[in-house]
């Protein structure tokens, strides 16, 4: 530690050094506040892990260029756990025991988050995951909170949107993934609510070369009248080729997992006409004048643009969202105190984020409605608000 | 209300009922386009194990590079013809001096040693891949359209078409060149006797190079072929050389035709189960498979007795 004295040797040169040192320690300014990060940023889950590394470092730069944050400057300790869960475990650890970080941003999938939330517990320190996983908010935990709309929200929102189209027999073909399954679940019990009927119940590895098998024995169900896709990453695109390939016609839900340019570039002309759910972070000059998400979006679109020249996405978004929660706590707080942040995370009202606006209790954890969803549709290649 | 290839002419179905017999094409056109890139890499696996008598782990790797590669100069702006050779030329060149630079120089060293060597060039690989082409998946175009083409009730892409007779031309001309050709028999002679090959003159070691050219060609073609249809990322080559190592197990490792029947055996055996049992058991029933295989005949369906020599 930076303000602690050795006793040594030479008592002389060491109570020179202890003046010195305390001077030091009594300029508090250069003491940095420490927010400790996991995210994939290699591996499977890299497509929500880069962005969101990106994102965090862009705003804790931005921060420290304006002054820093209570008059501190701040230090981002990152570790990238590849995609693998356990080793999210052994960083959240590092962090916690060896960097002494004041907070924890991160776990890009729910599998991460889940394998750092025992480490956040017992060193009691809050923890803020971007990943979209339900099981990370309910049953709640007191130190956890997150930012990424749930999977149950997709797909309310998308059975909401097929309801109202008239559509109520779907076929659900998900993927093996935690994701994938994680929205299967999910969408199984939300279907009923929604009235709709999930007529059909398959399942395709993230990996899959051809899904052609799974879609023939779908579109076999009778009476059938959309399909809903639930995965992420390059499994979505290689289902919509195979739904092209076999002329289906019927109309094709994908979740929020398709939310970024990859899944239009991959898919190409098989995309066309596809609905998914997603955060307005996609089409902000689409969104109403009126609407306070508008100027928060354009800003980070074109910050994360120019810094990094990459589109933006959803999942970097996530990062943004929560490092600002953290940062207006600990205005709040007036501190770092992590029991007094925690308690103002909590308190967190009326928030505009890039996943929309978020008013945090001790029962929701999350904080954001169904209603943060947008639906959109690919229209000659580009997203397109359909409502 | 017709969908898709058939009309709704029979009798009305209860819910859930599912038309079996009118599934049966689409899901063996799918199985075989399938089973037709399993067998590429199978073949690749194949024809190592008969120079080297190393299980090569990297074979997914070289399907890998000519997805990517090709994507890339795609990409770029290069034709398509183009891209695809440049691709398949390169990767043969990355699998030569792959054999140069780790195996050769190990050549005294057992299977086990070499066999991990070639799992440390894949990683070496899908890193140096990941590193300089990116994380994201690649599309390429589909060679000739994405219109897809109706044969017996069922719908085919294009692109599968490619799939199915590249491979057929490919396992042709593999036939010819081991059977008629010196360079091929050269290979084969190794596979059963190193001693005897060298002492009639088999250049043993340009056997194991040419082994591995030939091997990273194939999965490059692969990779290329089969890149319009499930795009390329630079972790694609841990599955497809996992299927494809599944398939020549079921096959008989260094058997050319095992290779090519546990390839189109393995791509049916889960298209069928995806569509007829339920997707949950696809992968499942493949290794179920392999597990009966290997316990029945543990030399694969159409492998020697004994294995290859080490």
């Amino acid at each position: 530690m930076r303000c602690s004295l050795r006793t040594g040797g030479w008592r002389r040169a060491s109570l020179v050094a202890a003046v010195l040192a305390w001077t030091a320690c009594s300029a508090h300014a250069e003491e940095p506040i420490k927010i400790g990060s996991v995210f994939s940023v290699t591996g499977p889950a890299a497509f929500l892990g880069d962005p969101e590394l990106k994102t965090l470092q862009i705003y804790v730069d931005q921060t420290n260029a304006e002054g820093g944050l209570l008059g501190h400057p701040i230090k981002l300790i990152a570790y990238d756990d590849g995609s693998e869960a356990a080793q999210a475990n052994s960083f959240a650890k590092r962090l916690i025991e060896e960097d002494r970080v004041d907070i924890l941003i991160g776990g890009s999938t729910t599998g991460s988050t889940m394998a750092m939330y025992p480490q956040v517990e017992r060193a009691q320190i809050p923890f803020i995951s971007c990943a979209a996983g339900v099981v990370i908010v309910e049953p709640v935990k007191k130190w956890m909170f997150k930012v990424a709309h749930s999977d149950r929200m997709a797909a309310e929102r998308v059975f909401a949107d097929a309801k109202k189209r008239g559509l109520t027999k779907i076929a659900l073909l998900s993927e093996t993934s935690g994701f994938g399954q994680s929205g299967r679940k999910e969408s199984l019990a939300a279907a009923p609510k929604a009235g709709v009927e999930i007529v059909a119940d398959e399942t395709y590895g993230p990996k899959d070369s051809d899904v052609t098998a799974q879609l023939t024995k779908i579109r076999a169900v009778d009476g059938l009248q959309a399909i809903f896709v639930f995965g992420m990453g390059e499994g979505p695109a290689v289902v919509a080729k195979g739904v092209a390939q076999l002329g289906i016609t019927l109309p094709v839900y994908q979740s929020h997992g398709v939310a970024s340019a990859e899944f239009v570039r991959l898919a190409g002309a098989a995309a066309e006409g596809e609905r998914f759910p997603a955060a307005a972070i996609l089409i902000p000059e689409q969104l109403d004048e009126s609407d306070p998400q508008r100027a928060v979006l354009k800003d980070y679109v074109a910050l994360f643009a120019a810094k990094t020249g990459n589109d933006v996405s959803t999942f970097g978004g996530h990062a943004r969202d929560a490092f600002f929660i953290f940062k207006a706590a600990a205005e709040r707080a007036g501190s770092v105190d992590k029991a007094k942040v925690r308690d103002e995370i909590e308190k967190t009202s009326g928030f505009v984020g890039t996943g929309g606006v978020v008013s945090m209790t001790p029962q929701d954890h999350l904080g954001l409605s169904a209603s943060a969803f947008r639906m959109i549709e690919i229209k000659d290649g580009a997203w397109r608000l359909a409502e | 209300m017709a969908r898709g290839g058939w009309r709704s002419d029979r009798r009305p179905l209860g819910p859930y009922e599912s038309r079996v017999v009118p599934q049966l094409p689409q899901l063996i056109l799918t199985g075989v386009t399938v089973g037709a890139t399993y067998a590429l890499a199978a073949l690749g696996f194949s024809i190592i194990y008969n120079a080297s008598g190393v299980i090569n782990f990297a074979q997914g790797e070289f399907i890998m590079l000519g997805g990517m590669i090709a994507a890339f100069l795609a990409a770029l702006g290069a034709p398509l013809p183009l891209a695809v050779v440049g691709a398949v030329a390169a990767t043969a060149l990355i699998g030569f001096i792959v054999a140069k630079l780790a195996i050769a120089p190990a050549r005294g060293a057992d299977v086990t040693t070499l066999v991990i060597i070639t799992i440390g060039v894949s990683m070496i690989l899908r890193g140096g891949v990941e590193a300089t082409l990116g994380k994201g998946g690649r599309a390429l175009p589909p060679f000739s359209g994405d219109k897809p083409i109706a044969i017996a009730g069922a719908m085919v892409s294009p692109q599968s078409l490619w799939v199915m007779a590249t491979t057929l031309v490919v396992v042709a001309a593999l036939a010819l060149f081991f059977t008629r050709t010196r360079h091929g028999k050269g290979i084969l002679a190794a596979a059963y006797n190193r001693l005897a090959a060298e002492l009639v003159g088999v250049d043993t070691r340009r056997v194991l190079s040419m082994s591995f050219v030939l091997s990273a060609a194939l999965g490059a073609l692969g990779g290329v072929l089969i890149a319009p249809i499930a795009n390329a990322s630079y972790d694609a080559g841990i599955m497809l050389g996992l299927k494809g190592f599944v398939a020549a197990a079921i096959g008989g490792l260094g058997s050319g035709v095992g290779a090519v029947a546990g390839g189109l055996a393995l791509g049916l055996m889960e298209s069928l189960t995806a569509g007829y049992v339920s997707s949950a058991y696809k992968d499942a029933v493949a290794i179920v498979v392999v597990l009966a295989v290997l316990l029945v005949r543990p030399s694969g369906l159409f492998g020697a007795a004994s294995g290859g020599e080490t």
